[in-house]
């Protein structure tokens, strides 16, 4: 069923190791980063806007409240 | 709200923004199982070719960024389409959290057919006509980008970026063609309908591939367009009760 019959014979992809193997790398490595700095970019929209909500709500109360 | 089932209804971002929510974590484990699959199927079941030897397998990933990249730039596409026309919200945060995801996708693609011509062709670059006009697909991808983060005003910015996507989609069937149109250095589409090039195991791990990056891009596209429709809604009710619903805990 596995084509390769060694460990390194999968490693070395018949001499094109490195070109195959770089370009797995480079997509797996977008494909890590990318997810983490939409997430990281989401949490801090959140935060500010969160703020900017509370600071709203503030300003409407001590309005009332004059 | 009416009761009665309407699909104009998703066209709202107050219903599409748990809808997307829920489905992001599905979209994710469904790209994880088809791209463990057509790993497992392509790099160490699928045999080797018998002109590119092992090189061969970089298209499991060079063809699926490339289609991705193409189709991607269509959606976008369709959508400044709808947004020009019927002014829906919808459409720009659509296009907007589109468009990064197509450019790494337009990026891989050419990073990896560069690591691909290298030992095929003996050349990291030519200026073939497949390969320009995929540059000139991420330059595209690039430029809308650029466009819309240099305008503050939303409305304004999705109007003159869906204007340059509508403008620069005539690349796409040029992109995709050329193979036929142009004497190539690149080799035709590997898969037709009618009858494929490829060993079964390979179309296979090819279109498991394909599954992967397309539940790849659905997933990121969603969180970011999540993200902008907070961000953009912020003083609508819905947005109010999802941020104070924040303010308490509960779903990050």
């Amino acid at each position: 069923m596995i084509y390769w019959n060694s460990f390194s014979d999968f490693i070395a992809m018949g001499g094109y190791g490195f070109y195959v193997w770089s370009s797995f790398g480079a997509t797996a490595l977008i494909m890590t980063i990318e997810p983490i700095v939409v997430a990281r970019n989401r949490k801090s929209t959140v935060a500010r806007l969160k703020r900017q909500l509370r600071a709203d709500a503030r300003a409407e109360n001590r309005n009332t409240a004059e | 709200m009416k009761d009665r089932f309407n699909l104009y209804r998703f066209a709202s971002p107050a219903t599409f923004y748990p809808l997307a929510g829920t489905l992001i974590p599905y979209f994710v484990a469904l790209a994880v199982l088809f791209g463990l699959a057509g790993l497992y199927l392509g790099m160490l079941v699928a045999p080797t070719d018998f002109q590119q030897g092992e090189g061969y397998r970089i298209i499991f990933i060079h063809v699926p960024a490339s289609w991705m990249s193409m189709f991607i730039y269509l959606v976008m596409a369709f959508w400044a389409a709808i947004g020009l026309a019927f002014n829906t919200r919808l459409s720009g945060m659509m296009t907007q959290a589109l468009a990064p995801t197509g450019a790494l996708m337009a990026f891989l693609s050419l990073l990896t057919g560069a690591l691909w011509g290298k030992p095929m062709w003996g050349a990291w670059w030519v200026w073939d006509a497949r390969l320009t006009s995929e540059l000139i697909l991420l330059f595209l991808y690039i430029g809308y980008m650029a466009l819309t983060a240099a305008i503050d005003d939303a409305r304004r910015a999705d109007k003159a970026g869906g204007l340059l996507l509508l403008v620069g989609v005539v690349n796409v069937p040029i992109i995709y063609f050329s193979v036929k149109w142009w004497n190539t250095l690149h080799q035709g589409s590997s898969i037709n309908l009618a009858k494929s090039s490829m060993a079964q195991t390979m179309l296979w791990s090819m279109l498991l591939m394909a599954m992967c990056f397309w539940m790849y891009s659905i997933a990121l596209a969603l969180m970011r367009a999540r993200t902008i429709m907070l961000e953009r809604e912020r003083h609508t009710d819905w947005a109010r009760v999802e941020l104070s619903g924040h303010l308490t805990g509960g779903e990050q």
